[in-house]
């Protein structure tokens, strides 16, 4: 019984294991399938609404095309509005040549023409033609995925709506016992998702598309309403349509879960690299250098740039204020050539007016350019210049989700912002400092009648970085940042600096010159004192010589004596002579 | 009234309940109406379905007046004499 119970268990886990996930059907478009976790639901209808002009028709076209083209699933497209002819046009501009597929047999194009002026009811009817229809061209390139636009269409086209509910809830019947994957777009309704409730018929999946328009920029937004049986996101994703195709960005969904690396990158600025530990930024960091107009941002940035693309890597600029070329001209002045960059593909330069379209629109161009540039290094400038396009809470907004994208992908970046007042505060208004590993504060000083630049690391996470605020030589070999000038009267810049170093070297030279003053009157005095020492060595010699003469001939006149003495003949009478003699002799001796 | 007479063409899709109804109807009202003067084809998409896209079918049945100009378009099982009568031109609205 054990045995058995447990058997059952094992078996009931591994039904439930077993369990189907809702199958998916990728549709090739970037951000799309990531909101989706994989697409749509596979074999099912799915509705796609919005009002005109959002994108129903390309993104359901996308669909097939990827389908077609990509993942060997042919597909039929049931036009309502459009002829095919203009269909076949109008999706040229996404650069999807159907005919081509047409010729394939991998898509089938059928425009249903319905003039409700041409149409008399009389009596019970059915859609068993459009049936029919829709049947044959599945049959006729075997398709697997399908597309119904507008459908909304029949509304207009037939009276009865009761045969035609009916005969829709049969459709989308059909549809799923065919087995194919089916998007029926359907016109936005007033307070509804659509104008005539289709999404009671498809309950599956529902994505909305949404036009908006703010301040006069509109911006592409999608919405997954619902998936039902599978998870997804919920947000509204901003996406694009462009030349390049349709791409969703799931971006809202970005988190705080990046690697953080320790590898560095240089910024291009040798002088600026010492002071960053002598190694330069973080690799996968954000930069910010923020400053007056002319304070050198742009300068600071191409030479970031520059050496991201010497190092072999992409990088991609975004210009917010100059075109490429004039940027490319600019940067020659200090020596830099970005040109051969952009020449060899590792530099590319994405210039937009940031009034071209609203905030989520560049965010989600630059997702795309980044992610199909694969670039290593973005240089954004200036930031700031998107405060046209948005409030700045939304420009803080979507900078955290451009950073957190960035940060993600380990791309190292560098944005610029201009401020009119302190550099300080009005980069605290978009509150983007405390998204930056590293700022840096560019001052464009007066003093003494002239603008001296100066650079400076207000922070840098994460290493030891200098304290001093550098000057900032912009010369044709690039920028230079001069060795800290700190006098006795604090730092200063420019012809200040000059000055101060003229006067510094003046003082010096006085004092060295006393200094020599000073050895040399030393030298005089040894001299001096040599000689007197010389002087009184001769006369104490001179001394010793006269006493040894002294002693010498004192010595000679005591032998003469003697000598003197031994020549006379002693006589008895000779005592009294020789005291006579002994006393006259002295007196001689003494003249 | 109309000398070349009316060249009607009846889309159906097998033998449905509908598309007999519609026959019958169709042949009653020509034989009361328009008697000697028209001529009926009956197109079955069953049996060619490429037909529906290339004549513009999507309800069935449909009923469509070839001659005399312009085309006119009667969907419906053709229940309604009148609206018949009137879709066909036959009697003024």
């Amino acid at each position: 019984m054990c045995v058995v119970l447990f058997m059952n268990s094992t078996k009931a886990r591994a039904a439930a294991l077993a369990i189907p996930a809702v199958e998916k059907c990728p549709t090739g478009i970037a951000g799309l399938d990531e909101i989706t976790l994989g697409g749509l639901p596979k074999g099912r209808p799915t509705l796609l609404c919005g009002s005109a002009g959002c994108g129903k028709t390309l993104l359901a076209m996308t669909f097939l095309y990827n389908g077609a083209v990509n993942y060997d699933e042919p597909g039929v497209f049931i036009a309502f509005e459009e002829r095919t002819e203009e269909l076949i046009k109008n999706v040229g501009s996404l650069n999807y040549d159907l005919q081509k597929l047409i010729d394939q047999k991998k898509l089938a194009l059928d425009y249903v023409h319905i003039d409700p002026s041409q149409i008399a009811e009389a009596g019970d009817y059915d859609l068993e033609g459009l049936f029919l229809r829709l049947g044959f061209a599945i049959d006729s390139v075997g398709a697997k995925r399908v597309v119904l636009d507008t459908i909304d269409v029949l509304f207009s086209g037939l009276k009865n709506h009761l045969i035609l509910r009916s005969e829709l809830r049969r459709l989308f019947g059909w549809l799923k016992d065919k087995g194919v994957t089916a998007i029926v777009t359907g016109e936005r309704g007033d307070g509804t998702l659509t104008r005539h409730g289709l999404e009671e018929y498809v309950a599956d999946c529902v994505i909305l598309l949404d036009n908006r328009i703010e301040d006069q920029l509109s911006t592409r937004r999608l919405r997954l309403v619902k998936y039902r049986g599978s998870a997804h996101g919920t947000n509204e994703y901003p996406f694009i349509i462009d030349h390049a195709g349709i791409v969703v960005m799931p971006i809202t969904s970005a988190g705080l879960a990046h690697d953080a690396s320790s590898e560095r990158v240089s910024s291009g600025i040798a002088d600026l690299d010492a002071m960053l530990e002598g190694k330069g930024y973080f690799k996968g960091s954000c930069v910010l250098i923020s400053g007056m107009p002319g304070s050198g941002k742009s300068t600071v940035a191409a030479h970031f740039a520059n050496s991201i693309c010497a190092s072999g890597a992409r990088c991609i600029y975004f210009a917010m204020e100059e075109s490429p070329q004039q940027i490319i001209r600019n940067m020659r002045a200090v020596g830099l050539d970005l040109g051969k960059w952009v020449d060899r593909k590792l530099l590319k330069f994405s210039a937009r007016r940031p009034n071209l379209y609203g905030l989520e629109t560049h965010l989600a161009a630059m997702h795309r350019d980044v992610g199909d540039f694969d670039s290593h290094g973005v240089v954004v400038d200036p930031i700031s210049a998107l405060m046209s396009a948005g409030f700045a809470g939304d420009v803080h907004a979507m900078t955290l989700r451009l950073v957190d994208f960035l940060k993600t992908r380990g791309v190292t970046t560098l944005f610029t912002n201009l401020g009119l007042g302190s550099a300080e505060t009005s980069t605290t208004q978009m509150r983007i400092s405390s998204l930056m590993d590293t700022w840096l504060l560019l001052y464009n000083r007066e003093s003494n009648g002239e603008h001296n630049r100066q650079l400076y690391v207000l922070k840098s996470r994460g290493m030891a970085h200098s304290n001093q605020i550098r000057e900032f030589l912009l010369s044709s070999e690039g920028i230079k940042l001069r060795e800290a000038y700190i006098g006795p009267e604090g730092g200063s810049t420019g012809s200040a600096r000059l000055a101060q170093e003229a006067k510094e070297k003046s003082v010096q030279r006085l004092r060295q010159q006393e200094i020599s003053r000073r050895s040399r009157e030393a030298d005089r005095r040894r001299l001096e004192i040599s000689t007197q020492i010389a002087a009184l060595q001769a006369q104490l010699e001179e001394d010793e010589i006269l006493s040894r003469q002294a002693i010498e001939s004192e010595d000679q006149l005591a032998a003469d004596r003697l000598a003197m003495a031994s020549t006379r003949q002693p006589t008895p009478s000779a005592k009294s002579t020789a005291k006579l003699s002994s006393k006259g002799k002295p007196r001689l001796v003494q003249k | 009234m109309l000398e070349e007479g009316y060249s009607l063409r009846l889309y159906v899709a097998g033998q449905t309940p509908k598309s007999i109804a519609a026959i019958a109807n169709l042949k009653r009202i020509c034989e009361q109406h328009l008697a000697g003067k028209y001529r009926i084809e009956i197109v079955d998409l069953m049996a060619n379905p490429a037909l529906a896209q290339r004549h513009q079918i999507i309800a069935i049945p449909t009923l469509i007046r070839q001659l005399p100009e312009p085309v006119k378009r009667i969907i419906g099982d053709l229940s309604n004499v009148e609206k018949v009568l009137v879709g066909l031109d036959i009697r003024p609205n």
